[in-house]
């Protein structure tokens, strides 16, 4: 039975919990509140098996919420300094779900600088682990804000991540490793199945047609000629995510907590 | 035969006496990890010294900001730099969107495989990290060493990232330089100390070589003795970052330092207040020891 009474933070969580339905036991890395409490659901749902930290280096048994006071009850299962975070990821037991500033169409990513990269207008985090991450486990994306600022014409000013463009391969093969899984945006969720490695639309949240999808992108998408509905959560979903952040941080997210169902 | 006296030796030293051992122009290696444990009575000493033109090296957090700040930097070899609670550390965007300094951006395990090749003493490790980024458009990550095996892979070549010192900061040490970081991850310390000619650290304390309990706190030894030079008694000489379990993450002096990014007077205000003073003032503006021990844990 669908709960017709869900946000839009909450249709985007259900939605980035899938990212992770057929990993097994690896390292499953949410950055950011959303894929954060979205990694927790698919511990507690489809695969138990996930390995889920306290974001400094603990793995604990139970997924933990996100906001103060979280680590109050939660059992800690094990150990996870970063030394042992590359050594995992190297050896490519890991799926992050990441939220970068820009992305393009060949799913490079960048939240390094905006601008020049010796002078930029916006200097950021830096690349991070991200380059590392992108050519040796599978990654994810998400989007609290779908449009053509973060989803850019070109490509992005900094690439930080590799992705599927030829021209940066000596070979015009990209690394064998490089594993581009979904895109969760607050439109819609997109894959790289489309021709080439073309970035496709897989379904599309409720009230949100393909064109504003499209109008928000900086570059072509693929369209297939059945687009689904993004399914909406279930009663026990809902139920699960409220336990799985009390605080209710995920209502923070997004401007306005909007209702999921936008028809 | 002759009769030696049993050699001893002693690597205390002051703060001030290990800043003195720096030169301009040197290659600095700073351990910890944005908010965690980063050498900051160290970096509070840099700043306040004549040094200049100095390239850093560092998981960065406010290490970074302040010598970004103080006009210390020559260039930055970095992954990150972060407040972690505040993800954009505003003194180094405004020394970043201004230019001042060079840089070579890295990969934070690139930062790892550059410091092991030279523990190593070799001159690039192989790696696939960096392969269709920008950070390969660098210059220093332009070398490719193709796999003399069967598979004939194509390798980013990762140049060794040489140290002239590392600067740590650590729990215990005793007089010899037998060090303990107690805190639950060492982070990339040990390869900070293994890449440079000189490690020097400060420690919360300087105990006994007893008090050390080795056999019992063996994995909190990060590196053997012989790879540390001097070492200088600090009390609470990460703070504002944390030194768990002595002492955590100090949220509201973080809120302080970042705002006094605002303006140039808001920074000379900051610097006047924190940082020209010396550590005792220091210790004395920021709450004092007891306000620091009593900081409840942050939530990463």
């Amino acid at each position: 039975m669908m709960e017709t009474n869900y946000s839009l933070a909450e249709l985007l969580i259900v939605a980035a919990a899938e990212a992770w339905r057929r990993d097994g036991e690896v390292m499953g890395t949410g950055i950011g509140p959303l894929p954060r409490i979205a990694v927790s659901l698919a511990k507690a749902t489809f695969n138990p098996r996930l390995a889920t930290t306290d974001g400094e280096c603990w793995y604990t048994t139970a997924p933990l919420p996100p906001g103060e006071d979280a680590m109050k009850e939660s059992e800690i299962e094990g150990w996870s300094p970063y030394d042992r975070v590359f050594s995992g990821l190297w050896g490519g037991k890991r799926h992050a779900m990441v939220a970068p500033t820009q992305f393009d169409r060949f799913g490079q990513s960048n939240i390094s600088v905006i601008g020049n990269h010796a002078k930029p207008k916006s200097a950021l985090l830096g690349a991070r682990g991200f380059p590392g991450n992108s050519v040796h486990h599978p990654n994810s994306f998400f989007f609290a804000s779908h449009n053509t600022r973060s989803f850019v014409s070109g490509e992005v000013d900094f690439v930080c991540t590799a992705g599927y463009n030829p021209e940066r391969y000596s070979n015009g093969k990209p690394p064998a490793l490089l594993d581009l899984r979904i895109i969760v945006s607050d439109l819609a969720v997109l894959d790289f199945s489309g021709k080439g490695r073309a970035i496709r639309v897989v379904s599309l949240h409720p009230g949100i047609t393909f064109e504003q999808v499209q109008d928000n992108t900086g570059f072509p998408l693929e369209r297939p000629e059945q687009i689904p509905v993004t399914p909406a959560p279930t009663a026990e979903q809902l139920t699960l995510i409220r336990n799985l952040d009390p605080n209710n941080v995920r209502k923070a997210v997004i401007k306005g907590d909007p209702a999921g169902d936008r028809r | 035969m002759t009769s030696e006296t049993k050699p001893t030796f002693d690597k205390r030293l002051s703060v001030e006496e290990i800043v003195s051992e720096l030169r301009d122009g040197m290659t600095i290696g700073i351990g910890g990890w944005a908010t965690r444990r980063k050498p900051m009575t160290l970096i509070r000493a840099i700043a306040r010294s004549p040094l200049k033109e100095l390239t850093i090296v560092s998981y960065g957090g406010p290490d970074v900001g302040i010598l970004a700040a103080t006009g210390k930097i020559k260039k930055l070899i970095f992954a990150f730099v972060s407040l972690d609670h505040y993800p954009l550390e505003p003194h180094f965007r405004s020394a970043r969107q201004a230019g001042a300094f060079e840089i070579l951006e890295l990969d934070e395990g690139l930062v790892h495989w550059g410091l092991r090749a030279a523990a190593m003493r070799l001159p690039f490790l192989p790696t696939r990290i960096g392969l269709g980024t920008d950070l390969v458009r660098q210059p220093e990550l332009g070398k490719r060493v193709t796999s003399p095996f069967e598979d004939g892979e194509e390798l980013i070549a990762m140049p060794a990232l040489k140290l002239d010192v590392a600067l740590l900061h650590v729990h215990r040490s005793d007089l010899r330089g037998n060090i303990l970081t107690l805190s639950p991850d060492p982070f990339f310390d040990e390869l900070f100390a293994r890449s440079a000619e000189r490690t020097f650290a400060t420690a919360e304390k300087l105990v006994p070589t007893a008090e050390l309990a080795i056999p019992e706190n063996a994995r909190f030894n990060l590196v053997e003795r012989a790879l540390i030079t001097g070492i200088a008694e600090a009390p609470y000489g990460a703070h504002p970052t944390s030194a768990a379990p002595d002492y955590q993450l100090d949220l509201k002096h973080l809120k302080t330092y970042t705002d006094s990014a605002a303006s140039p007077e808001a920074w000379a205000a900051y610097k006047a207040r924190f940082i020209d003073g010396g550590e005792t003032a220091y210790l004395e503006a920021v709450g004092g020891a007891d306000t620091i021990a009593a900081l409840p844990k942050s939530i990463y």
